[in-house]
């Protein structure tokens, strides 16, 4: 396997460079296991077309999501002026994410503290990258298989964001399944809203265990997603339910990268 | 003037005088709440309201009970045009005022009809959903005997108010044959005339009672319903209407960021800023991070509050709820709801610094409600009224958090972590870019 190519904005800067977009990973892309394969499948794929991005690298630090949710503005804020600062040092223009919680509130919360950029969640950014002609897939090892897309809250409801991500699993000539819950009336995987880090409250079932029972019960071959907590979710609920060796989760990164075989 | 106008005049004048106070009450107990600039975009707004409220849109996401709503709906729109000739006549000690628009009468009166026929039969469908069916988001914790009994009252109401409008068509038609010298003939009658058969032997005294009796039951109930309004979840048919034109515009996504903390927040990257100055004096009362009660929300939180007709869309679409979980969000604006009416009336009593040691949070929302929140937008999503159960939600754990420092273990936890090292993890901020180098 090639090495991956992916330059920080100090060096950008170091060597009188400015790149036409900047990564932002996300603390998941960064350190969890799972997610850290959706970010080296986006990078590969940017690799793959030449996009001149850099990452922040050891400068990224959390946009302050989880704790915006949970209730500690203080600390948010304190988040966000610290990357507002460090992003307009740079002079980022153009920012895209494999995280729809830092695609929201870098997109949506970071304007009013000073931080202006056009921010994309990777579904937009490779729907454009096709659309411009940089980008060809093909089907190749998804062609006919049977794939669901689950919306990310905080991509679909809360950004509106519905087709690019469906329009990525038709270019791999796979057949689109949707589950009864969709789009703006999709189930939350029950990650969102710093659920993520601490134990559920008390109930009768998991959140994920329902959305996973939802997904499975139209049979496909693959459930997309284009959240690395999403991922997480829907990756234990399959588990859970012993459908390991039958249903695979993938997020729409990888599906692309392993359609091209990179 | 004839006693009876005198009668209707008067009867007009308390209701109308009673509804006025009570709407007072209400925009006084709304005005509670905090400030928040909500005149922009005033195209897009009217637009919105155009869409959501009058068209319903959010409606007929569910076919059936959108279909049966928008009946009522339009039913009540239109048949206030027949009340509107009936206040008139009440007025002035006519009958059927609008008569002398011939054929176009004959054509309302028709429509009226009509639609008081399927007005009824889309209160009896929603009355056995509730009680026979007993679909299951007219239930659940919040749903106690009072919101139970008041949507039932609502329909009762409206079924006993158009029973009595066909009724008295029926009565007026059967006079009208008998030829009686103040029922000139006006109208076709489509729907009522079959009432007719049960007239027939009627003598004409008898028939002018049964009339007039219906014209009198029907206005008063509509002068009771009026003022049973403002006690009632059916107050939405009013306030729909400014709730969506002053509904959040920005992407569902897009929390507020607390101006409060803002400034705090600056002052601390403001390498300029002297560490040892005094404090400004702040300006007024000191504004509480998030919210411990009614008071310390928007004032279109708490008309969201007044808003809400208790449908259960939100609920029915809620991840935790589904889950078994102890949120409701239909409870949180119900309990905002009770929480301001308390207060409400606490002022009313005691003035305005009154006190009474309670709060909207823990007296009626628990902390457990609050923690189970993923914060999914389904609910925003599902309102047909745009309400925003999901600001209240927030700005209370803020309060929690910021004001209590209440946060579960695991919380303070990712807390912690994003202080030092920049991720909900415990990992080395200095260890972000390993993944470059990994398989």
């Amino acid at each position: 396997m090639s090495e991956l190519k992916v330059p920080t904005m100090a060096e950008m800067m170091a060597s009188g460079q400015q790149p036409d977009v900047l990564f932002w990973v996300g603390c998941a892309g960064s350190f969890d296991d799972r997610a850290k394969k959706i970010t080296r499948a986006f990078v590969k794929i940017l690799n793959n077309v030449g996009v001149n991005f850099a990452v922040l690298g050891t400068e990224e630090s959390c946009t302050g999501d989880p704790a915006k949710r949970a209730g500690n503005e203080f600390l948010f804020q304190m988040q966000a002026m610290g990357n507002i600062q460090v992003l307009n040092a740079y002079e980022v223009k153009s920012i895209v994410t494999t995280c729809p919680h830092c695609f929201n509130t870098l997109k949506n919360e970071y304007p009013e503290l000073g931080g202006n950029y056009e921010v994309k969640h990777h579904s937009q950014f490779l729907q454009e990258l096709i659309n411009q002609g940089k980008l060809t897939v093909e089907g190749g090892v998804f062609k006919g298989k049977k794939i669901t897309f689950h919306d990310p809250c905080y991509l679909g409801r809360a950004n509106d964001v519905y087709e690019a991500p469906r329009n990525l699993i038709e270019k791999l000539d796979a057949e689109l399944v949707e589950m009864k819950r969709c789009k703006s009336s999709g189930l939350c995987c029950g990650a969102g809203g710093a659920q993520m880090f601490k134990e559920a409250e008390k109930g009768n079932k998991e959140v994920n265990i329902e959305r996973t029972e939802e997904a499975l019960e139209i049979q496909p071959n693959i459930i997309a997603t284009g959240c690395p907590f999403c991922m997480t979710m829907m990756t234990d609920g399959v588990k859970l339910k012993e459908k390991s060796t039958e249903v695979q989760v993938f997020d729409l990164a990888e599906l692309i990268a392993q359609a091209k075989d990179l | 003037m004839e006693i009876s106008s005198i009668i209707f005049i008067i009867l007009l004048i308390v209701a109308g005088g009673l509804f006025a106070k009570n709407l007072n009450t209400i925009i006084r107990n709304i005005k509670l709440g905090r400030d928040l600039d909500r005149n922009d975009r005033k195209n897009e707004r009217f637009s919105l309201m155009a869409r959501v409220a009058l068209g319903q849109s959010k409606m007929v996401v569910r076919p059936f009970a959108g279909f049966l709503h928008i009946i009522v709906y339009v039913g009540f729109i239109i048949i206030n045009i027949e009340v509107l000739e009936i206040v008139l006549d009440g007025i002035l000690g006519t009958h059927r005022l609008f008569a002398f628009m011939g054929g176009f009468y004959h054509f309302l009166i028709a429509t009226f009809e009509g639609l008081a026929l399927l007005v009824l039969v889309a209160c009896v469908i929603f009355l056995v959903r509730r009680n026979v069916l007993r679909i299951k988001r007219f239930f659940g914790k919040e749903m106690t005997t009072w919101p139970k009994t008041d949507a039932n009252l609502i329909l009762i109401t409206e079924i006993l108010l158009m029973s009595a409008f066909l009724i008295m068509n029926a009565a007026d038609a059967q006079l009208q044959v008998l030829g009686s010298e103040y029922y000139t003939n006006v109208g076709s009658f489509p729907i009522s005339r079959q009432l007719m058969g049960a007239f027939a032997g009627m003598s004409e005294s008898s028939l002018i009672v049964l009339e007039r009796g219906a014209w009198w039951f029907h206005i008063i109930g509509i002068f009771a319903f009026l003022n049973y309004l403002p006690y009632s979840k059916h107050f939405h048919i009013l306030l729909a209407f400014p709730n969506v034109f002053y509904a959040k515009l920005t992407p569902k996504g897009q929390l507020d960021n607390l101006a409060s903390v803002k400034k705090e927040v600056e002052m601390m990257f403001d390498p300029s800023a002297d560490p040892y100055a005094v404090p400004a004096e702040p300006e007024g009362e000191p504004q509480r991070f998030g919210a411990k009660d009614v008071t310390d929300l928007t004032w279109k939180q708490l008309m969201d509050a007044y808003t809400c007709t208790e449908c259960g869309r939100c609920t029915d679409v809620c991840p935790a709820n589904i889950t078994g979980k102890a949120l409701s969000p239909r409870k949180i604006m119900m309990d905002t709801r009770d929480r301001l009416e308390e207060v409400g009336k606490g002022i009313d009593k005691n003035g305005k610094g009154f006190n009474d040691n309670k709060s909207l949070l823990r007296d009626y929302i628990s902390e457990e409600e609050l923690l189970a929140c993923t914060s999914c937008n389904a609910c925003v999503q599902a309102c047909p009224v745009n309400i925003d159960q999901l600001s209240i939600i927030v700005d209370l754990r803020r309060f929690l958090i910021m004001e209590e420092s209440k946060a579960p273990a695991e919380w303070t936890g990712i807390f912690t972590n994003i202080e030092n090292n920049g991720a909900p993890w415990q990992f080395a901020q200095a260890d972000r870019l390993n993944w470059k180098n990994e398989q």
